[in-house]
């Protein structure tokens, strides 16, 4: 690693996003730094710029103004495609849902990221292998392996969305509500593997939710309404219309 | 491996896709087979006679007289009396002649009277001549030779008796079952309408009409052998065929003919008219051939229609290819890759519809209009017909495919469904 423990793994700053400079911004963050091997949760309502962020963080979108730091690199630097496969290389990202391609086997599914990545497919040494070593300690029995997505439980997928982020050690995780369809005793199980194998990698977790339940499973919260102020901006601007 | 996921994704909605791909299948069926049976149809037209220089006949349409000598459609409007065809014949110039004699029938099958000249001269093909399947020439004048198609189709081998009718069309009244001919040879199938004539000598035609009278049998019956006592030299005959000593004095020999003062003849170049005949067809065929290319289209539209209904449900597809790493150009490319298998599928599917089609038509077509079709791999126009349907399929695929694209860049990893 050429970066030391201590060392922010994200930080973001002065960072505004706006779908174009006439519109106010969606997003404005000051500051926001994110340590290594950190589970962060950022908790937010809906509106309240969790999906923006997400994609300022994944280089989908490009910031207005500010930066993006990622792994000592200039995210907002970068241009869509030199931000595409950054993605690929360095981050893992698990939805709320529908995290599997139907077409694709199990096996197919978590080795996914390795097609797209020639970083990834060297750090995960024999894919396969470790695609199967990630299902075992996710405890999906490997007679899913060669099964398509569709057969199995929503459970069952979201630990294969799992094994998916975390094949060939990306630096950072990013789960996006992975929980939210989960029952509850589900959920802290899904927690404690998810949590379990990103130390195990040496993953930062960046964990997006709007269940203030999940706070206490985690080492930091983030509150997006006090580190966005475009939505206090925003909010406030509305308190000041009702009076 | 984006071709992987293409294939995999396809494979999927296989159920979907493969009506598509039907479609194309049909239209690219529709396309090289007019184009096929067409090129095949013109060969064996233009095929049909080759080495003969000139054919000649009384004067009316030069395409008439082809159509009646060549291919035994329709008939003689006059005669050529045996004078003017003997005095043509003797010119310095003419190297050969057959004499033709048409206008009785057998069974449906044209009869045609000429003399022994016509098995050493007619050629068809590439300056193929008759061959004999079995048998010979006639020689007797109560003799017969087949063509392949008559003797098949009637189950005739030598030796056989065959009646002869009066006219085009076989009728119980006007036979000429008093004198029956004997089977002495039969052709080799040339896909030619030589096939499908019943040839007997001059003499014959003349020792059969011998007791009729402006078609109608005269009271006094004279029979087979009685005839042969009469002269038997024809009066007329309906055309002939000649071959010159040098080609390039065709056109000088044609005016000679068009000329000829004891009666309005008229010479055709066979090669000139048939190009002609061909032409007043060819407007049909290229109806066909445009009509085809528009059924190619709409399943390409189709194809299009049937893409763009999938985007929606394919979204959540794009976001994981985008999460783990996908350039919206991967998505793009999904898209025209999807495209390309279909089409592919689509043509090889279709190539396989053409040849099996054609492997069942071919007897048929054989029987029905003499046109000789060959199984030979596409060439060089049907090669580059796939490939334009192909480009055409590719060119459409960007619709869908940069749809998807400006999606993917807008939606990002959120999941709309």
């Amino acid at each position: 690693m050429t970066y030391a423990m201590s060392d922010a793994v994200v930080t973001l700053s002065d960072l505004r996003f706006a779908w174009n400079k006439h519109e106010d911004d969606l997003l404005y963050i000051p500051y926001l730094s994110v340590e290594r091997g950190e589970h962060l949760l950022l908790r937010g309502a809906s509106g309240s710029g969790k999906t923006t962020l997400l994609n300022l963080l994944t280089g989908i979108h490009q910031p207005t103004s500010g930066s993006v730091t990622i792994i000592g690199t200039r995210l907002d630097e970068f241009n869509q495609r030199a931000r595409d496969q950054f993605r690929a290389d360095h981050l893992g990202v698990i939805f709320q849902q529908f995290n599997l391609l139907p077409y694709l086997s199990i096996a197919e599914n978590v080795v996914l990221p390795c097609w797209f990545s020639h970083r990834r497919r060297e750090k995960a040494g024999n894919p396969r292998e470790q695609a199967k070593q990630l299902l075992e300690a996710l405890n999906v029995p490997s007679a899913l392996l060669t099964k398509q997505a569709g057969k199995l439980s929503v459970g069952q997928q979201q630990r294969v969305a799992v094994a998916r982020a975390l094949i060939g050690g990306p630096e950072i995780v990013i789960a996006d509500e992975p929980t939210s369809a989960l029952d509850a005793d589900n959920r802290s199980r899904f927690l404690e593997l998810l949590f379990r194998e990103a130390d195990q990698q040496g993953c930062t977790l960046i964990f997006v939710s709007h269940d203030a339940h999940l706070a206490d499973q985690f080492s930091r919260v983030v509150e997006m309404d006090v580190i966005n102020e475009a939505a206090r901006a925003a909010v406030s601007r509305q308190e000041l219309a009702k009076t | 491996m984006i071709w992987r996921i293409a294939f995999k994704s396809a494979w999927h909605r296989r159920v979907g896709l493969l009506l598509t791909i039907f479609s194309i299948s049909v239209s690219m069926f529709l396309l090289l087979g007019v184009d096929k049976v067409r090129k095949e149809a013109h060969n064996s037209f233009v095929n049909t006679i080759s080495q003969t220089d000139l054919i000649v006949g009384a004067r009316s349409g030069s395409i008439n007289l082809l159509l009646y000598s060549v291919f035994r459609i329709g008939n003689a409007t006059n005669n050529v009396s045996w004078e003017s065809f003997q005095d043509i014949a003797a010119l310095d110039e003419v190297a050969w002649t057959v004499p033709i004699s048409l206008g009785d029938s057998h069974r449906g099958f044209r009869v045609m009277g000429t003399n022994e000249d016509y098995f050493q001269h007619y050629r068809y093909g590439q300056d193929e001549a008759l061959a004999f399947q079995e048998g010979v020439p006639f020689s007797d004048l109560y003799d017969t030779v087949l063509g392949a198609e008559v003797a098949d189709s009637l189950g005739y081998v030598l030796g056989d008796e065959i009646i002869i009718s009066h006219g085009a069309i076989a009728t119980e009244f006007a036979a000429h079952d008093d004198k029956p001919f004997h089977v002495v040879g039969i052709l080799e199938r040339t896909g030619t309408p030589v096939d499908r004539t019943v040839h007997i000598s001059l003499e014959g035609i003349e020792a059969i009409h011998i007791d009729w009278n402006a078609g109608v049998r005269m009271p006094l019956e004279i029979s087979a052998e009685q005839a042969r006592k009469f002269d038997l030299e024809p009066q007329t005959i309906t055309a002939f065929m000649l071959g010159l000593e040098n080609r390039i004095q065709t056109f000088q020999v044609q005016r000679a003919i068009n000329e000829y003062r004891e009666e309005p003849l008229q010479a055709i170049v066979p090669g000139v008219t048939l190009a002609e005949l061909w032409r007043s067809i060819g407007v049909f065929e290229q109806v066909l051939a445009v009509l085809a290319a528009l059924v190619l289209f709409s399943a390409l539209i189709g194809m299009l229609t049937s893409v763009l209904s999938t985007l929606n449900e394919r979204r959540r597809e794009m976001a994981v290819l985008r999460a783990v790493g996908a350039h919206p150009y991967h998505i793009l490319l999904l898209f025209m890759l999807e495209t390309l298998m279909i089409v592919v599928a689509g043509c090889l599917f279709g190539l396989l519809l053409l040849y099996v089609g054609l492997a069942m038509a071919r007897p048929l077509l054989a029987e029905l209009y003499g046109i000789s079709i060959a199984l030979t791999p596409p060439d060089g126009g049907q090669w580059m017909m796939i490939g334009v349907a192909i480009l055409l399929a590719l060119i459409i695929s960007l619709i869908p495919g940069i749809v998807a694209y400006r999606r993917s860049v807008e939606d990002g990893l959120s999941i709309r469904i």
